[in-house]
């Protein structure tokens, strides 16, 4: 019966081929619009990590007090902490895996007295990072306890740095000069891009770092925070260590929490931690503190735009009207065609049957409509990237599920669209249709 | 024109009607919002810097590692940039226009103040800087040679003396009054520092919305940067700039080869780089927009082509009955109308609701009446044009069909 119903339906799209093509086109449009801005929303919404995004903590200490609030948010909480702060908890070492960051850079001058020196991003870390975020490695691996502990001049490097540097060769125990400094090469990472940058969204849409070099090292060589540093009216004594001992925030600090306990556990540590500073006289509130999962944390940070969420909004209204659109088109052919579906129903066609015939060929002018929709979303991607900066480009890419939900919305919402004018058909009154003719 | 029968056959069709109907509320409730957005975002990405844009470039300069003689070098660096041929002048900065990246502070009146009362940039500047970006002094004077001091990266906190500052960070904190000679607080908050002169506007760096409220507040330390990452800002005379700007790259390798100069870019390329993104989404909604309209249109033409070809034999009834050709053709007209005002009346409510919403979402600005009410006659004529071709259609149906079998 379905094969019989979708010849059908082919048959009397044939017939009025301007209709017809009126319907796929506004259906195809709809879909394209919205597919193309949804695609980009899902990419923002994107959980980076989704294997350990619930493991993976984002900690909050505040040490500047009531006094002062952070506007963006309004909890009076800073998205980084201090470097005091963060020595601390590095110390007491109460999750599975902790790692304090920062962002920074350097020049790194190429062997070869030929080739210029050229700027590279850097990542100050601690070797939990690495097995924290799951990043693989292409050869060799992490710095080990004993090279963190003693601040030594290791690094690890993208892929890319490595194909641009060693040709893609195995550079495990090559030395790179940084700002004059011998690093040695102890690992290079397999490609390695979350986005967003989540664990540090001063540069959300950002490229991964090139190079990543132990926390204590980067302090010691005095390697400049190129990220965001904020300090409100205390910026401190001046110089590198006054710097270093202010209260100014400009390190993000994570933590591997596994288990729910293990979270909560971690909370009352930051909560006494807090208390100890404020019995010590350093902070003069209670404890504010916070801990928040990668998702949390995104959804804290308002990673996903104003201008991707009035993009979708504006889009689907586009689809709305388009369907609307379809819905008239269907309606008056269907109506067209109710001499047909008269001597149909005299001939002992049941309301269902010509409901359900109906109701296919509206999924098939959803479907040719997804189609069509599919190929203006592959051609709207390739605008967008034309458009948009570099940054913002690297959210425009077709997965299989976007394709997935172009069809199924497409096809959805065009027989949801189709509903009325087919029960219209399906109340056709054989006999009024019959005297007619 | 009778209303009458063109409402009576409505009511057999209104399904159709109300569907073309509210497609026309919902594509004005789009356009409005959608052009205003656009507008808005194009005059946010015009917004004068204050500098002479089209003449000057930034040189990002990063030193291998920690030069000890980093004030010896910088003025090295400076001197032959000033004496290169086509360079008007130079100088060094923490921060650039147009490029998102800077300090900010708050500025008080009054050491000790709990509530600063106004937002400000700081940028680095020596008494060659007003000359480099071509800011224009409305009164008071420049820094002179003396008052400019070297700042060592940015742990150095070593204080300013004097300052100059924006005419409009200058009407916020001293409202009608002269700034000139005035005490301002920034940073260490017990430090005063005294303001010489007041430049007509520098924008802030930051082209985001966190800023817009502070956008022209902009506050100009005597500090020559001496950082081992500094931004040169290097004005040439008209229509140079492209030689200048090589010429410069050139002569800084010559004159220390360790260091790094990339990204070097005229302000004219900052401006649109750091725009990009405003003007994608006016494109992208300038397309959308277009062909919602299209869609619409269309949706229009075929439905009511539809029900010409429907009632065909009516019309040819009508005519034999007498109808001219034009009572036909404004009868399809003054039906569309109806439609499209019913449309429209419903629109304009709808963009002001889909408004008020954004307003309180996404800190939208509120709309302008002018634009649904413009949107509603656009929808208006948008209507009769897209009725026009199956109207005459419809005229065109002979009378004598009326005699034959269908």
């Amino acid at each position: 019966m379905f094969n019989y119903y979708m010849a059908l339906a082919v048959l009397s799209l044939k017939r009025n081929v301007v209709l017809t093509v009126l319907m796929i086109a506004a259906v195809g449009v709809g879909i394209g619009a919205s597919m193309t801005m949804l695609t980009v929303f899902r990419a923002m919404a994107e959980d980076p990590i989704p294997n350990k995004s619930h493991e993976l903590f984002a900690v909050q200490i505040d040490n500047w007090g009531p006094r002062k609030s952070f506007s963006s948010n309004g909890d009076n909480l800073s998205e980084q902490v201090s470097y005091t702060d963060a020595m601390a908890l590095m110390s007491i070492r109460a999750a599975k895996r902790q790692s304090a960051m920062y962002a920074t850079g350097a020049a790194l001058t190429p062997e070869d007295p030929e080739r210029r020196p050229f700027r590279v991003h850097a990542r100050a870390t601690y070797a939990d990072f690495f097995p924290m975020f799951s990043v693989r490695f292409r050869f060799g691996a992490s710095w080990t306890a004993a090279e963190e502990a003693e601040r030594s001049e290791v690094l690890v490097i993208s892929r890319e740095l490595n194909d641009k540097v060693f040709a893609g060769a195995n550079s495990v125990g090559k030395t790179l000069n940084l700002d004059g400094h011998p690093f040695r090469v102890v690992g290079v990472m397999e490609h390695w891009e979350p986005i967003p940058k989540f664990y540090d969204l001063n540069d959300m849409y950002g490229k991964s770092e090139e190079i990543f070099v132990p926390f204590g090292r980067a302090i010691e060589n005095q390697m400049p925070s190129w990220g965001n540093t904020n300090c409100h009216d205390d910026i401190g004594a001046p110089g590198w260590d006054g710097h270093l001992r202010s209260e100014c925030v400009w390190v993000q600090f994570w933590a591997e929490l596994p288990t729910a306990a293990e979270a909560e556990h971690y909370r009352s540590v930051l909560n006494n931690y807090a208390a100890d500073q404020q019995r010590s006289g350093r902070f003069h509130w209670p404890p504010n503190t916070r801990v928040r999962d990668v998702r949390e944390w995104l959804t804290y940070q308002h990673v996903v735009s104003n201008e991707a969420r009035i993009l979708v909004l504006v889009s689907f209204s586009f689809l709305l009207v388009c369907l609307l659109n379809a819905m008239g088109l269907m309606l008056a052919k269907i109506m067209g065609r109710a001499g047909d579906i008269g001597i149909r129903r005299a001939l002992g066609a049941n309301r269902r049957a010509i409901f359900s015939q109906c109701l296919i060929e509206a999924g098939v002018v959803g479907l040719a409509g997804g189609c069509l929709g599919l190929a203006l979303t592959a051609l709207g991607l390739v605008g967008l990237r034309s458009l948009l900066s570099e940054s913002v480009s690297r959210l425009t890419h077709l997965s299989i599920s976007d394709v997935a939900i172009a069809l199924i919305l497409s096809i959805v919402a065009t027989t949801l669209a189709g509903l009325y004018p087919t029960w219209r058909a399906a109340q056709v009154q054989p006999v009024w249709q019959l005297k007619a003719q | 024109m009778e209303f009458r029968p063109i409402l009576s056959a409505m009511r057999r069709n209104k399904v159709g009607a109300i569907l073309i109907s509210l497609q026309m509320a919902i594509t004005l409730a789009i356009l409005c919002n959608g052009i205003f957005i656009i507008v808005q975002r194009v005059a946010l990405s015009k917004r004068p810097t204050g500098a002479d844009e089209s003449n000057i470039f930034v040189i990002p300069n990063q030193w291998v590692g920690s030069p000890p003689d980093l004030v010896a070098r910088l003025r090295g660096d400076l001197t032959a940039l000033r004496g290169l041929p086509g360079v008007i002048d130079a100088y060094a900065t923490n921060s650039t226009l147009l490029s998102n990246g800077g300090s900010s502070e708050g500025v008080n009146l009054k050491p000790d103040q709990k509530e600063a009362s106004a937002q400000t940039a700081l940028y680095f500047a020596d008494e060659h800087a007003l000359n480099a970006l071509g800011l224009k002094l409305v009164s008071g004077r420049n820094f002179n040679a003396d008052e400019v001091t070297d700042k060592m990266g940015y742990t150095d906190h070593g204080p300013a003396g004097v300052v100059i500052i924006t005419r409009a960070l200058a009407e916020k904190l001293f409202p009608g009054k002269t700034a000139l000679g005035q005490s301002i607080y920034v940073q260490p908050a017990d430090h005063a520092m005294q303001v010489v002169g007041v430049v007509e506007r520098m924008q802030v760096p930051w082209v985001g919305s966190w800023s817009a409220k502070f956008n022209d507040n902009s506050i100009l330390e005597p500090f020559r940067y001496a950082d081992t990452y500094a931004y040169y800002v290097v004005r040439s005379q008209p229509n140079q700039l492209a030689g200048v700007l090589k010429a410069a790259e050139k002569k800084l390798y010559e004159v220390g080869h360790d260091r790094v100069l990339e990204k070097i870019k005229s302000l004219t390329e900052a401006r649109a780089e750091v725009y990009q993104d405003d003007r994608g989404l006016a494109v992208i909604l300038g397309v959308v927009c277009t062909a919602l309209v299209a869609v619409m249109a269309f949706g229009i033409v075929g439905l009511t082509s539809y029900w010409v070809a429907q009632r065909r034999r009516q019309i040819g009834i009508r005519r034999a009955l007498g109808a001219t050709r034009s009572a036909i053709l404004h009868y399809f007209q003054t039906e569309n109308c109806l439609i499209a005002a019913s449309g429209a009346a419903l629109g304009i409510g709808l963009a002001v609701c889909l408004n008020l919403w954004m307003v309180s979402t996404f800190e939208m600005e509120r709309l302008h009446l002018s634009y649904p009410i413009s949107g509603a006659f656009v929808m208006l004529l948008l209507g009769q044009a897209s009725v026009l071709w199956p109207a005459m259609k419809a005229a065109s149906v002979p009378p004598a069909l009326a005699t034959r079998a269908s």
